[in-house]
């Protein structure tokens, strides 16, 4: 069940299965959510500790547990909510430093983002520990365009003197960025609005795309025509690439399974 | 074509592998350092920071906090503090909770009299079902409302990931993991939590550890009963002229001891059965917060005490019909349950127990809440459970049976060393998916127990022989 994020950019994909199918197979099997007609799914994101749960509560004004040490959300929780007429189900993913697949939770953000392919994902970052909290919303941006980074506790790093440029943060990564203090309500409102806006719109910018070192570079471009030739043009041979580089077989076999599913019997079965 | 397509992915793994081979630097970390540089890039263009002052105290605060010299004697302190104040804050509400419980389990019991109910489900209810309920209640709810509020306080305020941090050098001696230290503090309110709690425990190896050591701290089930025999040791068997204080300590001084018969097992099972370097902690500190009232108190009272209490309540209602068909079951004169209590006995006393204690924690393994009043159910021979009585009550009933300072200390070394109850061992297989470990979960704490006791016991034989 790894990483089909890149199905999302396969043209054929859409018409050999029905991929909202398996998005809704995964939905239901893992979370038990069956989305209604026109209710957009978005995930939240986030390192540990970072007011997740709190960004959770405040958007959906449920009270699910939140503390103050990483790693409390062991499993996803899921709420729904309204906003102007327009209805979301909101998923709360694990805490984690990266999308890996080394680990369980790392595994199962990932999934999601890729698999569940969320209208949206908020990654909520802490503002006073920006720069780490910045890979995780690199690594993200690199699966989906449609993100919305959620620059939380903003009141603590006021109190510690960290200043925050958000509009400078928003043309950098090309990507929505609110400024947030959830445990006072304040700046929901824009989130909320924000997070409709890049639910709805077609027209979406590609975000901010990390540069890589001259030798990963040359190692992708080495593996890519390989990857290129078997994928073919559509899928985003680049991410498979660099995963592979990375040692993750996983997504690979799973492309292939897909693949020659398809060859078979124009009938593709996960 | 598909073959063909096979063909290309063949050569892309043993390509990917020459590529990696080749490559002069590890090329995962070379990703994860690259993204790093830029995350560090982005950030220096948009943040700017002001000379922290806020974060110098902050620092110097935990610089106290994880110190060796002020973190041990602090951490013992909060602990005794939090003991402490559920001691002498649950006391009155317990009175007045099983006053108001007993009132209405008596006007249900004239209700279905005057409905003219069959006697023997009118005892049942009342008898079997609605008294072990008020006193399961009465007993547990307010201990328990206190104490998760003043946990959860310590929660939110970021204290919990200092005493994990500070007890993880510990744990490393140890090979396990410092996380442990939080599971173990969830135990306290509950075992089964703690046990579940142990999935942010990465290392499979070091999780099987935390998990069934678990049960070595008392969880919340167990509290009042050890906060009893501590009210009797300190006071003397009617109860009276103990300090709250002096309370407090031997609360202090049993948990302390399950503590370290955390640490004892967890290095002997390192040793032995579950091999193996311990992994490095990753643990972020949290700054100190101002804890949230409107959410320790939702989370407190009504996420962990309404779980924990209805949990227990939906066990003890059950137990409390078995319980009272055994009592009513006689085989000749005696009941089942005194029966019982009498083949048990000789191999108990060996233990420094009776035959009636040791019943009585057999019928707990449902709850851990519900060993106390079976033990005064079989001593008393009613049939039911006794209405909450006072302590000094409580004193005199087991000193009539015989208790003196010894028992009661043994009784304190059981109730904190025996098997866990259903839920835990219940939990436990869930998240190891394994007969064995809950198996080894079952028996470690059970033969510790007994051994202690049997130790205790002979060894005060011995000494009064001589």
């Amino acid at each position: 069940m790894a990483l089909m994020c890149w199905l999302r950019s396969i043209e054929w994909w859409g018409e050999c299965v029905a991929g909202e199918d398996i998005c809704r197979r995964y939905l239901k099997d893992a979370f038990d959510i069956t989305p209604n007609e026109g209710e957009f799914i978005v995930a939240l994101a986030g390192n540990p500790n970072v007011g997740k749960s709190t960004i959770f509560n405040a958007l959906t004004g449920m009270d699910q547990h939140t503390g103050n040490w990483a790693g409390k959300t062991v499993v996803g929780a899921v709420g729904r909510f309204e906003w102007i007429g327009v209805r979301f189900i909101l998923v709360d993913l694990p805490g984690t430093y990266s999308l890996g697949t080394r680990r369980a939770e790392e595994a199962a953000a990932r999934d999601f983002i890729c698999f569940a392919k969320p209208d949206a994902v908020i990654v909520v970052v802490d503002a006073s520990r920006l720069e780490r909290n910045l890979f995780l919303v690199l690594q993200v941006l690199e699966i989906t365009k449609r993100v919305v980074v959620c620059v939380n506790l903003m009141d603590e790093a006021k109190e510690n003197g960290v200043m925050i440029d958000l509009l400078r943060l928003e043309d950098i990564l090309r990507v929505s960025v609110v400024g947030t203090t959830a445990k006072r309500q304040e700046g929901i409102y824009e989130l909320r609005n924000v997070l409709l806006r890049t639910c709805q719109t077609d027209d979406i910018r590609t975000p901010r795309r990390s540069r890589y070192s001259a030798v990963i570079e040359e190692a992708v471009n080495d593996l890519l025509p390989y990857i290129k030739r078997a994928v073919g043009e559509t899928v985003d041979a680049r991410w498979l690439t660099m995963r592979r580089l990375e040692g993750d077989t996983e997504c690979l076999r799973r492309v292939r399974e897909m693949l020659s599913a398809q060859k078979e019997g124009g009938q593709c079965e996960l | 074509m598909s073959c063909e397509r096979e063909e290309v992915f063949r050569e892309i793994d043993v390509m990917a592998r020459r590529i990696q081979e080749k490559s002069k630097v590890d090329i995962r970390e070379q990703m994860i350092g690259d993204l790093y540089r830029d995350a560090e890039e982005i950030a220096g263009a948009v943040v700017t920071v002001e000379v922290d002052k806020e974060h110098s105290i902050e620092k110097r605060i935990d610089d106290m906090v994880l110190s060796r010299r002020f973190g041990y004697p602090l951490m013992i302190l909060l602990l005794g503090t939090v003991f402490w104040l559920t001691i002498i804050g649950a006391n009155i509400p317990s009175a007045w909770l099983g006053e108001i419980l007993f009132e209405m389990v008596a006007a249900i019991d004239k209700g279905l009299v005057w409905l003219g109910t069959t006697q023997w489900l009118h005892h049942m209810v009342v008898y079997g079902i609605l008294q072990c309920l008020a006193w399961v209640v009465a007993v547990m709810l307010p201990p328990m409302a206190i104490f998760f509020t003043l946990f959860t306080l310590l929660e939110e305020w970021g204290y919990l990931p200092r005493v994990a941090l500070s007890l993880d050098h510990l744990f490393y001696r140890c090979r396990a993991c410092g996380k442990q230290a939080l599971t173990m503090c969830m135990g306290f309110g509950c075992n089964a939590a703690g046990v579940v709690s142990c999935r942010i425990i990465d290392s499979p190896r070091e999780r099987i550890l935390a998990m069934v050591t678990n049960a070595f701290v008392p969880c919340n089930g167990r509290f009042p009963t050890l906060l009893l025999l501590a009210t009797l040791i300190v006071g003397g068997m009617n109860g009276a002229g103990g300090s709250d204080i002096l309370v407090t300590a031997v609360i202090t001084g049993i948990v302390l001891m399950g503590v370290a018969a955390t640490f004892l097992v967890s290095r002997a099972l390192a040793d032995t059965m579950l091999k193996g370097e311990p992994s490095t902690m990753i643990l972020e500190l949290p700054p100190y917060r101002m804890p949230q009232l409107r959410s320790v108190l939702y989370r407190s009272l009504w996420e962990r005490t309404r779980i924990v209490l209805l949990r227990a309540v939906c066990v003890a209602a059950p137990a409390g019909v078995v319980i009272w068909l055994l009592a009513q079951t006689t085989v000749g004169d005696i009941s089942l349950l005194t029966m019982l209590a009498d083949i048990l006995d000789p191999f108990a006393r060996e233990l420094g127990l009776d035959g009636a204690i040791l019943l009585a924690f057999i019928l707990g393994i449902p709850a851990n809440e519900i060993v106390l009043p079976i033990l005064l159910m079989i001593y008393l021979a009613t049939g039911q459970m006794t209405e909450v009585e006072s302590v000094r009550e409580i004193g005199h009933i087991f000193s009539a049976q015989g208790w003196d300072i010894l028992t009661l200390i043994n009784v304190s070394i059981f109730c904190l060393f025996h098997w866990p109850c259903a839920t835990t061992l219940l939990s436990v297989y869930q998240e190891s998916r394994s007969i064995k470990w809950t198996l080894v979960a079952f028996l470690l704490p059970t033969i510790i127990g007994m051994g202690i006791c049997f130790l205790t016991a002979q060894g005060a034989k011995l000494f009064i022989a001589t």
